[in-house]
């Protein structure tokens, strides 16, 4: 759904009072952060203290949707058993070289071009060096001088003032996309004292998207993420299935007041769903506005978020700042993107890459689907928004419009109020759902050819839900449900109910 | 000029090398100069080269397909220590103790 959006005063944090830890700057309950929807700050209030902008970038790294890995030909699964989808070179063994995967560069050209971006036909890669376990070469292969894709867009929408009914379209600036490799599992075994490293994750293919700091609270960022999520999964690049890590979010979280220049901003990791992201993003903020206004300073740190107690902390990081001592991967030359008018003339076909042929196929994106829905079936769009938000959804719906006279915009109300409610209230999704989109269909016919009423459908349709097997004509023959069409019926029943109230009704002529 | 102690210190935390005597950081010090040679050539304008094979040198793709993998034990011959299939490492990267903290040569420099 598009997120609730911003709109409000930016608080001053509450000072803490004598009673009591807190888990953050401000109790429970209250509203955690609120932004202009223009973005920016907005006039203090009361306090009299200068206003804060709060900055907010990503950096996510998006597992890319394919059969291999990234330089080397074992299986991509989640949960496999350990070590078991870990060639010599995953694990690092001497004497391996990487070998670039043909689909994962398609999938981050795709990605690309998705976001608007100029790709690079010529990018480089380099090795980003550092020391862990689940890190076996002690380097990772990514593009750090030249990235396959730069200077994109994502266009995204927010609901403001709470209400669904009035949304703004915001942008944030997609710096670059590279491919790089992802590193193993690292399982901390505490009571034992030792960590326990599953290779299988290693070397699997990853697109870093980096959006640019033009957020500035949670709720855009959740929202741009969520819109990413949607842009992925519909090119097919990943499947970005934030549970399963194979959409992992980092927020680069500033405060400055007008006028002066960024402040120093931290670095929140491990948040695990879109909508911890908001969370762990709009307690940070005010972490460091509580901080700052406090006479503290904030430190260029790395922080977790932990989502037990909704607060970032510091991430004890022993050995200091990284020097990650960048170098050229000597074992990959650069990789060469064509298009139409550079196709080689003689080169083998399945070696070559052309970003023309690879935008001509890219699907139509959530943004452009929703327009689809809104030109072609009426309906608002913020329905559409919750239509493309809900997999299957929106194919669903218009299954039903194909197989029933009533109007889409009719339809849409029982597809979003009554099906959908049903489902979100016993964690189903829509390929589970007990009610086909034909009997749902079948239905809302019998409504529409006036047979039944309103309310009888609702009453239909909560049997249909326990799913066992009864058409919707069925139901409404066993209990009953069918309008009477008969006029002479009508007169008859309606001259009983009168000649039963006889007094009510000599008192109601004469008036 | 000479390669300062905090220089010297700070590689030995970061590659985890240990220059071990005068005559490591001696080395060391004529292998900086020799490179700093580089520096007498004028590149302005010129792309760094990547290849002496130039455009000649074809970065290969691979299909995607699964060739590899499926060699656990193989894997697990080599570990010292692991415990169902898994490796096992330290709870956490080791540093290097700081310069006071630990026994080199140079800090006697």
């Amino acid at each position: 759904m598009a997120a609730r959006g911003c709109g409000g005063v930016w608080r001053r944090a509450r000072q803490r009072g004598a009673g009591g830890p807190g888990p953050g700057p401000f109790p429970r309950g209250q509203r955690a952060v609120a932004c202009n929807a223009k973005g920016g700050a907005v006039p203090a209030g009361k306090s009299g203290l200068a206003p804060w902008i709060p900055v907010v970038g990503l950096e996510i790294h998006a597992q890319i949707s394919s059969n291999s890995k990234l330089f080397s030909g074992s299986q991509v699964q989640f949960a496999a058993p350990p070590n078991s989808l870990v060639s010599f070179f995953d694990a690092s063994l001497p004497g391996t070289l990487p070998v670039l995967n043909k689909r994962c560069v398609e999938a981050a050209v795709m990605t690309g071009l998705a976001l608007n971006c100029s790709i690079n036909k010529k990018s480089l890669f380099d090795r980003k060096h550092y020391f862990y376990a689940d890190l076996p070469a002690g380097y990772q292969i990514t593009q750090q001088r030249v990235p396959i894709a730069v200077n994109g867009s994502l266009s995204y929408s927010l609901c403001i003032d709470n209400k669904m009914s009035q949304m703004v379209t915001k942008t944030v600036r997609i710096k670059q996309i590279q491919l790089e490799q992802d590193s193993g599992k690292s399982l901390h075994d505490d009571t034992r004292s030792q960590t326990l490293v599953d290779l299988n994750r290693a070397g699997v293919g990853l697109m870093e998207v980096v959006m640019e700091p033009d957020m500035c609270c949670g709720e855009e960022a959740a929202a741009a993420v969520r819109e990413l999520q949607l842009v992925l999964q519909t090119l097919g690049s990943s499947q970005a299935v934030m549970a399963e890590g194979q959409l992992r979010v980092d927020a680069n979280v500033s405060v400055h007041h007008p006028g002066e220049p960024y402040g120093v901003r931290t670095e929140v990791k491990n948040i695990n769903s879109i909508r911890f992201l908001a969370k762990a993003v709009d307690y940070e903020i005010q972490r460091q506005i509580e901080e700052l206004e406090n006479g503290g300073t904030i430190l260029n740190e790395t922080r977790a978020f932990d989502s037990k107690l909704g607060c970032t902390v510091p991430m004890r990081d022993k050995e200091g700042k990284q020097d990650y001592r960048f170098m050229p991967e000597p074992n990959l030359p650069p990789l060469i993107l064509y298009d139409a008018k550079s196709l080689p003339a003689n080169m083998n076909h399945q070696q070559v890459i052309n970003i023309d042929w690879i935008y001509e196929r890219l699907p139509d994106l959530p943004s452009v689907k929703r327009e689809k829905l809104v030109e072609q079936y009426g309906i608002l769009p913020e329905h559409s928004f919750t239509l493309l938000n809900e997999d299957g959804l929106a194919e669903f719906f218009e299954s039903v419009v194909k197989q029933t006279q009533m109007k889409p915009r009719k339809v849409i109300g029982w597809i979003l109020n009554d099906l959908l409610s049903y489902l979100k209230q016993h964690s189903l999704t829509v390929k589970e759902s007990p009610v086909s989109s034909c009997l749902l269909a079948d239905l809302l016919n019998l409504l529409e050819k006036k047979e039944i009423s309103s309310s009888a459908a609702k009453q239909v349709l909560a049997e249909l839900w326990k799913g066992e097997g009864k058409t919707p004509l069925e139901i409404v023959k066993e209990q009953k449900l069918e309008l009477l069409q008969d006029q002479k019926e009508l007169e008859q029943i309606c001259q009983a109910v009168i000649d039963g109230q006889e007094n009510e009704v000599i008192m109601m002529v004469p008036g | 000029q000479k390669v300062s102690v905090e220089v010297l210190d700070h590689l030995e935390h970061l590659a985890l090398v240990d220059f071990r005597d005068s005559e490591g950081v001696e080395r060391l010090q004529k292998a900086i100069q020799f490179a700093d040679q580089l520096h007498e050539v004028n590149t302005d304008g010129v792309e760094p080269m990547d290849s002496v094979l130039e455009d000649r040198w074809c970065l290969y793709l691979r299909e995607d397909d699964v060739t590899e993998g499926n060699c656990t034990k193989d894997l697990m011959e080599n570990a010292r220590e692991k415990v169902e299939e898994y490796f096992v490492a330290p709870p956490g990267n080791i540093p290097l103790p700081k310069l006071e903290e630990r026994d080199t040569f140079l800090q006697g420099s």
